[in-house]
């Protein structure tokens, strides 16, 4: 596997749990998760029945990736943070850790400078999860470069068969 | 880059399918996300022109099945194959773990092919990869078209590094299920190996 590459333990994925929980409640949110920049959902907590959190997931990856792209355009290196508002709900989008973008979905009872507010303060939360995962998973490589409880020691051709027959 | 998850058992890919416009790489997401059963698919996004030519990207999230108890989720995405789409293209192959190029066997479109491969070469070394071990495979589409260019044509110009190469129709879904199906097994096991 790649260094570049996301493995998340129970342990750690209760702490982001955790913080995500704690930023619904604190500052007020409808739905709040967390996305991979690559686009893929990490996890997530509130009332997320009508919202397709996968395809939201992607499409925050690509709106921030597309800002990012603005950026270097203009010199910058990142726009950390994205709002949109809407009539009913608006979305709050900010990097972290360098490596996931928290997403914040709330109403119009919510100011947005309490969701700025909680959100850094979640932010520093999540850097120091994001980098004790950073450091296991660097401790865990092989010299080779392998991880050594990969939990796909073997894959057949009937394997991949029976993925797609279902 | 994949995300593995211990505490919800996922294993998550991205697939990207590259190549020239109007090939086909969108013909081919579409025919997977007709023939997937519905409970095994999320919704498809297509990000397009007022007439239908990618914009930005198309992403269709599935979700396979078990491997070894872990839930096998793939993300497909489209890159928008016009040349000044170059920027957005670039974006989309950040994180890629298995690259599906979508030839068109046009004989006019030879040159495009070729112009899109090398375009895929660049923006793969620009993020750091290196295209000899990435999992790949060459699909050579619209093979049912009257004006096509003979297969060994097409390799000879094409054909990088002993990658499997799929004869395809996408719009009948020739062709299509293969070309996922070889890379997935290259990334699940390729993982291991990297």
């Amino acid at each position: 596997m790649e260094t570049g590459d996301l493995v998340i333990y129970p342990g750690e994925f209760a702490e982001i749990r955790v913080i995500l929980a704690q930023l619904a409640t604190e500052a007020r949110a409808k739905l709040v998760f967390l996305v991979d920049r690559n686009g893929q959902p990490i996890a997530s907590h509130g009332d997320n029945g009508s919202v397709d959190t996968t395809s939201l997931s992607s499409l925050a990856a690509g709106n921030v990736a597309a800002t990012e792209g603005l950026a270097k355009l203009l010199g910058e290196r990142e726009f950390s943070v994205l709002f949109h508002e809407g009539e009913r709900d608006n979305i709050h989008f900010s990097i972290v850790a360098h490596r996931a973008i928290l997403v914040v979905i709330f109403d119009h009872s919510t100011p947005v400078g309490l969701v700025r507010l909680r959100v850094r303060k979640a932010s520093v939360q999540f850097e120091d999860v994001f980098q004790r995962i950073a450091a296991r998973f660097q401790k865990e490589l092989q010299p080779t470069g392998v991880i050594s409880d990969y939990p796909f020691p073997e894959i057949t051709d009937d394997d991949i068969d029976r993925l797609f027959s279902e | 880059m994949t995300f593995i998850n211990y505490a919800s058992r996922e294993i998550n890919c991205k697939i990207v399918y590259y190549g020239p416009g109007l090939g086909g790489k969108t013909t081919n997401l579409n025919y997977i996300y007709q023939k997937i059963h519905p409970a095994n698919k999320g919704r498809m996004v297509s990000l397009a022109t007022d007439t239908e030519r990618t914009l930005f990207f198309d992403f269709l999230p599935l979700e396979l099945g078990l491997i070894n108890g872990f839930k096998i989720r793939f993300h497909l995405y489209t890159v928008p194959g016009q040349i000044f789409y170059d920027a957005s293209r670039k974006l989309i192959l950040k994180g890629v773990d298995g690259v599906v190029f979508v030839a068109d066997s046009q004989a006019e479109r030879f040159d495009a092919n070729i112009e899109s491969l090398s375009n895929l070469h660049e923006h793969l070394h620009e993020h750091g990869y290196d295209f000899a071990t990435i999992p790949y495979v060459l699909q050579f589409n619209k093979r049912d078209l009257p004006n096509i260019s003979p297969f060994e044509d097409l390799k000879k110009e094409l054909w990088k590094k002993n990658e499997p190469i799929f004869e395809a129709i996408a719009s009948r879904g020739v062709g299509v299920f293969d070309s996922l199906k070889d890379v997935t097994r290259q990334m699940l096991n390729g993982l291991r190996k990297r």
